[in-house]
């Protein structure tokens, strides 16, 4: 079973760029028929198959998008570090898990 | 379901955080147009500003151009320079406090005409700093003028017939000539258009911020991004345009990288 | 104790090569030089700067001297990547200087708006060369409009400080710093091509940097968590925020003019004339006054020695016992208008000037003003 996530849009901020459409493997994103108070039609999930990859967080040019995803491992999530700088860094994963649907895009 | 008719506490049960708004941007809506390169280029500088841990310790340059603004975005001690002049700003800031991350923020107007001179020479000396250089072939702020990295047949305001070799000569690939001086620690050109861009360009710019730990030299970070106001495109139209025009002429990859 | 040291390197017992506060000591030295050892003992922490003629020895001293005591100097690309790495050192906290000559300094001239904008303070040296253009390398006191006036776009001052011997050259220095901390502001020493080459007697007080370096708050030192983030900058986009900034700095000048006046009077208290000259005419002004008193005129000399405050209150109080003012520079006629704002017309006002780096001689400075100031209000008084 996939593993579950849920993005949140602060929608005050979106501009309806849709970048993050495009990014989001599982074209679960669309704009919205409503708009916020810029004048932006602005971006909601439309399916409930979000995997929580982060793809469209990481392309938002408004930082608009906070990410949820379930942790199965229970592991403490880390971050990137100043020393031991090492390939395979990205936000939220350990680099020594394998699992992870990073591969978007 | 959608995010907007379901209760977020419940549709999260069981989930964690994984993503979220770096701390080091400030709450301030970006003046930049939708789907401006600059946006995303911010966003993943302070991204991992904030991931090295490095906030108080890290002092920015901004510079003139859409991103003259910066310094209302990025929350860090920042210094606004004249135009094309942050290299020399950030020549200065650094010499004064060695131990401190300092970066300069440029567009292809403010690094790359008026301020050549400065970018040469800082990475001439090898001064310690990064160098992030956003190029988008095109001046935004001004009204959508030519650059010069705007590319040989591309109309701007003052390149109405598009741009030839002629008048107007050819574009200026500065990264180029950078990486030839052996100030330069590493120059590598990333661009901000996918979520693997994103990703790599974020790898590039920790890496960046190590080798100024080390004092290893000028580390320079040329993002290509598109200007879809100044295109006259949408934003995933112009990033298409981008990868279609501007990569041939400048390619992501690393110019010079250490071994 | 004082020890009479010649030239550039400090003797090898010299309290100058140990660190800490400097006692005071008499050297014989060069003007640009002197200057630079005052920056060295003023704390000064770094500096940027370009050759030009006739004040490269201030950064050549600099560099050979002062590396070795700790400071930052930079021979920098250009004039205008000099000022801009002041910009970034005085914006970091820094106790920074440039120093360059006329045409140099006109390169700097967008840097300096907007260090004054920002309110950075910081010491910028202008050693004075003949112009226009690129004119040549002997002295003129042609940039005083350029100084005091403005130079770079936009409502701001600097405090504009004019030696007129070696031992200024230094004593200006340390005043300069202090200055532009108090004030947060850039200030300029005025100097000329004569004044940074000649060799005179100078004594470098007793002073400690430690006690003259206020605390600096809004520095970009990295933003620690208790306090908003520091931003330099000289842009306000919305009109009246623009406007608040202007008002401030506005408010700050009067505040310059109303405490910083500096100027000197020889020979005034009695003075039926006056002769406004300053730097390296006010020296030989002072000869003219005294060969003037020679021959029974009773003349008298104000020299400023602020440019920026002008002593404006002073020449104004003065004007109402005398009969006539020359003012004598080596320009075409610029501080002569600020005689004559001064005075508000109330007493003849005439010029005497030699440019193109031509000094003029104590005779010429009498022969004008007997010809154009004595002999015109003699004549006056005849019509009436």
């Amino acid at each position: 079973m996939a593993i579950k996530g849920m993005v949140k849009f602060d929608i005050e901020m979106c501009k309806g760029c849709e970048l993050c459409i495009d990014a989001c493997p599982q074209k679960s994103l669309q704009l919205s028929p409503l708009i916020n108070a810029q004048g932006y039609h602005y971006v909601v999930l439309i399916q409930d198959n979000c995997t929580g990859c982060t793809n469209c967080a990481l392309v938002c040019p408004d930082a608009v998008i906070t990410v949820y995803r379930e942790n199965r491992k229970k592991e403490k999530v880390s971050v990137a570090r100043i020393s031991g700088v090492t390939e395979n860094i990205t936000v939220t994963i350990d680099d020594k898990s394998a699992v992870g649907p990073e591969a978007g895009a | 379901m959608t995010a907007d008719t379901l209760d977020l506490e419940t549709a999260v049960e069981g989930m964690e955080c994984v993503y979220e708004r770096p701390e080091t941007l400030t709450d301030m809506r970006f003046h930049y147009c939708p789907g401006c390169g600059h946006s995303t280029a911010h966003h993943v500088l302070m991204e991992v500003v904030d991931e090295l841990g490095i906030q108080e310790n890290t002092i920015g340059v901004a510079p003139v151009g859409c991103s003259v603004f910066a310094y209302q975005y990025m929350n860090i001690d920042i210094q606004e320079a004249a135009h094309g002049r942050a290299a020399a700003v950030a020549t200065a800031v650094k010499r004064v406090l060695p131990d401190k991350y300092v970066f300069s923020y440029q567009g292809d107007g403010d690094l790359a005409a008026i301020g050549t001179a400065e970018t040469i020479h800082a990475a001439n000396r090898g001064e310690n700093f990064l160098v992030v250089f956003i190029n988008n072939a095109i001046y935004g702020m001004t009204g959508g003028q030519m650059a010069p990295t705007t590319l040989l047949g591309m109309k701007t305001s003052t390149s109405p017939a598009g741009r030839t070799v002629e008048t107007e000569g050819f574009p200026l690939k500065i990264a180029d000539i950078v990486a030839m001086l052996p100030g330069t620690y590493y120059v590598t050109r990333q661009s901000v258009h996918s979520p693997t861009a994103v990703r790599q360009l974020k790898k590039v710019l920790t890496k960046s911020f190590q080798y100024q730990k080390e004092k290893k030299g000028l580390c320079f970070v040329e993002v290509v991004s598109s200007c879809p106001s100044g295109w006259k495109m949408t934003p995933l139209q112009a990033n298409k345009w981008m990868v279609e025009n501007m990569f041939p002429l400048y390619p992501p990859g690393d110019l010079k990288a250490p071994k | 104790m004082t020890n009479l040291l010649l030239g550039r390197k400090p003797a090898r017992n010299s309290t100058l090569s140990g660190k800490g506060p400097a006692v005071s000591e008499v050297r014989l030295m060069k003007g640009n030089e002197a200057l630079a050892e005052a920056a060295i003992r003023a704390g000064c922490q770094a500096y940027f700067g370009y050759p030009i003629t006739p004040q490269s020895e201030i950064l050549e001293y600099l560099t050979e001297v002062a590396r070795e005591r700790g400071m930052i100097v930079l021979q920098a690309e250009s004039e205008i990547a000099s000022i801009n790495m002041v910009y970034g050192a005085a914006g970091a906290g820094a106790r920074v200087m440039t120093s360059s000559s006329s045409p140099g300094i006109s390169l700097m001239q967008e840097g300096l708006s907007y260090i004054a904008c920002a309110e950075l303070p910081c010491l910028v040296v202008n050693v004075n060369r003949g112009g226009p253009g690129l004119g040549t390398i002997q002295p003129s006191q042609g940039d005083y409009f350029q100084s005091v006036k403005g130079g770079g776009h936009g409502d701001y001052r600097l405090i504009v400080l004019a030696p007129s011997s070696v031992q200024e050259m230094a004593d200006f220095v340390y005043d300069a710093f202090d200055l532009a901390d108090t004030y947060r502001n850039p200030v300029l020493i005025l100097a000329d091509g004569a004044l940074g080459q000649m060799m005179e007697k100078v004594e470098f007080r007793a002073y400690n940097p430690a006690d003259h370096t206020p605390p600096k708050p809004w520095a970009t030192t990295g933003k620690p968590k208790h306090r908003e983030r520091n931003v330099i900058t000289s842009l306000h986009i919305e009109p009246e925020k623009m406007e608040q900034i202007n008002l401030r700095l506005q408010e700050k000048y009067r505040r310059i003019q109303e405490k910083e006046i500096r100027y000197e009077t020889v020979y005034a208290d009695d003075a039926d004339y006056l002769v406004v000259a300053y730097g390296l005419v006010a020296r030989i002004a002072h000869r003219a006054v005294e060969l003037a008193r020679e021959e029974g005129l009773k003349v008298g000399l104000l020299r400023p020695i602020t440019l920026f405050p002008y002593p404006a209150p002073q020449l104004r109080k003065l004007a109402q016992r005398i009969k006539g003012i020359l003012v004598a520079e080596m320009n075409a006629g610029q501080m002569v208008e600020d005689v004559r704002l001064s005075v508000e017309c109330r007493v003849p006002v005439e010029f005497y000037g030699r440019m193109g780096g031509v000094i003029p001689a104590p005779e010429e400075i009498l022969t004008a003003l007997k010809q154009k100031v004595v002999g015109h209000v003699a004549q006056q008084a005849e019509a009436l």
